[in-house]
């Protein structure tokens, strides 16, 4: 269980959001919404303790984030703007590395299974940098598939997707719910859950 | 699907930076040719006299290798910054710094190791001794790793920075005239007929102290540059 309580964070002297709290329960999901520039990013970084908070304490299953460090960090997924891909190594390779990052030994069976899955038959072993921008970022979107962390922090996870790949996205976002898993995420495009209540988050 | 242990990440960081190096191969070669060049300059400026070139065969070796790993440094975390791939390694399940040290051997297996083999060849173009090349050989592997880790610090703490490649220079090297003091000395003991055990024994221990704390301190420098 993710626990915000009375986070405020600033930019340089610019102050973007302050007495910020909510918590979010296994299979729930939540959309933050606002303007352009009102720290959905930032806030989602500070979830992710790139950030530190002005104020305010971020608890995971009842401990603070700090104190927890890696052990934390084992059980969310961040997905940002960035695709942290690399030009120079194919689809497989940049797969199986980013998971093994964050921890989950992939071999290549199951690598190729979750790109053919992100819909890159074909494409497994070509270098990313030919690749198409929705193509790289459905090679970062595999990671969801190969992930074994309860909480997903997602920064505009539907960027350069095609309808096809967006109503992926949402399905595997509620399998994932449905394993008890949390998600929290921004998006500009309009993103439907089948059967769960998505809870909003404005920021202003 | 199976978790990864700590070793088993820290292999895959160094394997992961090992073949991106092999795909960009001219990065590589850069601070090879550089190398190879400085030193080569040498003998072809001073003129062909043996005397003085045998007596400036590890301050010029030394200093070249030192600029040399200065070259390649700017890249050592600039790519993974820019791709996001930093951000990911962050969240990595385990200690940042382990991550780093693998980072760090992976810069140096690329940047610094080429170096060191290719030193008794250079040293050849000087007249060196068998004996001080023999030392100038165990100096280099034991203070290249060296350059490697102090060097992190300063590519962490410049990162994303404008005109950082000027002030990484300026913050690092300063930091790295003990290596070139006890490594340049120890060739130069051993030439005047002294033992080099004394030196190499400092350059050694340099070696130890920068490898339990630059991680750690490299570590800290990228957390701050995320911000």
């Amino acid at each position: 269980m993710l626990e915000v309580s009375n986070l405020a964070c600033s930019r340089g002297d610019h102050r973007l959001f302050s007495g910020l709290s909510f918590s979010l329960y296994p299979g729930q999901i939540m959309q933050v919404q606002g303007e352009n520039g009102s720290g959905k990013t930032s806030l989602l970084r500070t979830l992710c303790g790139f950030l530190m908070p002005d104020e305010g304490d971020i608890a995971w299953c009842g401990k603070s984030i700090r104190e927890l460090d890696e052990a934390y960090y084992a059980e969310m997924l961040y997905l940002g703007h960035l695709n942290a891909i690399k030009d120079e190594l194919n689809a497989l390779e940049n797969l199986r590395i980013s998971a093994g990052l964050a921890g989950v030994e992939l071999d290549e069976k199951e690598a190729i299974a979750a790109l053919r899955r992100m819909g890159l038959r074909g494409r497994e072993r070509l270098p990313t940098k030919v690749l198409s921008q929705g193509q790289r970022r459905r090679v970062a979107l595999a990671r969801l598939l190969v992930s074994g962390a309860k909480l997903w922090v997602l920064d505009e996870p539907l960027t350069a997707l095609d309808v096809g790949a967006v109503a992926q996205i949402q399905e595997l976002i509620a399998e994932h719910l449905a394993r008890q898993g949390m998600v929290i995420f921004t998006t500009h495009q309009p993103l439907q859950v089948a059967g769960m209540e998505m809870r909003c988050l404005s920021l202003s | 699907m199976k978790k990864s242990s700590l070793p088993s990440l820290i292999v895959l960081v160094i394997r992961r930076d090992l073949l991106l190096a092999m795909r960009r191969r001219a990065d590589v070669l850069t601070t090879l040719i550089f190398f190879v060049m400085v030193v080569s300059l040498f003998p072809l400026g001073v003129g062909p006299e043996m005397d003085m070139l045998r007596k400036m065969a590890a301050g010029v070796l030394w200093v070249a290798a030192l600029l040399s790993s200065m070259l390649s440094l700017g890249r050592l975390f600039s790519a993974d910054y820019l791709d996001g791939t930093l951000e990911q390694m962050m969240l990595a399940p385990q200690s940042l710094s382990m991550l780093v040290l693998g980072k760090i051997a992976a810069h140096w297996i690329v940047s610094g190791l080429p170096l060191v083999l290719m030193a008794p060849v250079l040293g050849v173009q000087f007249d060196m001794p068998v004996q001080s090349l023999g030392v100038l050989i165990v100096g280099l592997l034991l203070g290249t790793p060296v350059l490697s880790m102090i060097g992190a610090i300063g590519a962490a703490l410049t990162l994303g920075l404008r005109g950082g490649g000027v002030l990484l220079s300026l913050l690092v090297l300063p930091l790295c005239i003990p290596v070139l003091i006890f490594g340049t000395g120890a060739v130069e003991a051993v030439s005047t007929g002294l033992s080099a055990v004394s030196h190499l024994s400092l350059l050694g221990a340099l070696f130890m102290l920068a490898l339990v704390s630059t991680p750690w301190v490299t570590a800290q420098a990228l957390r701050i540059s995320m911000e």
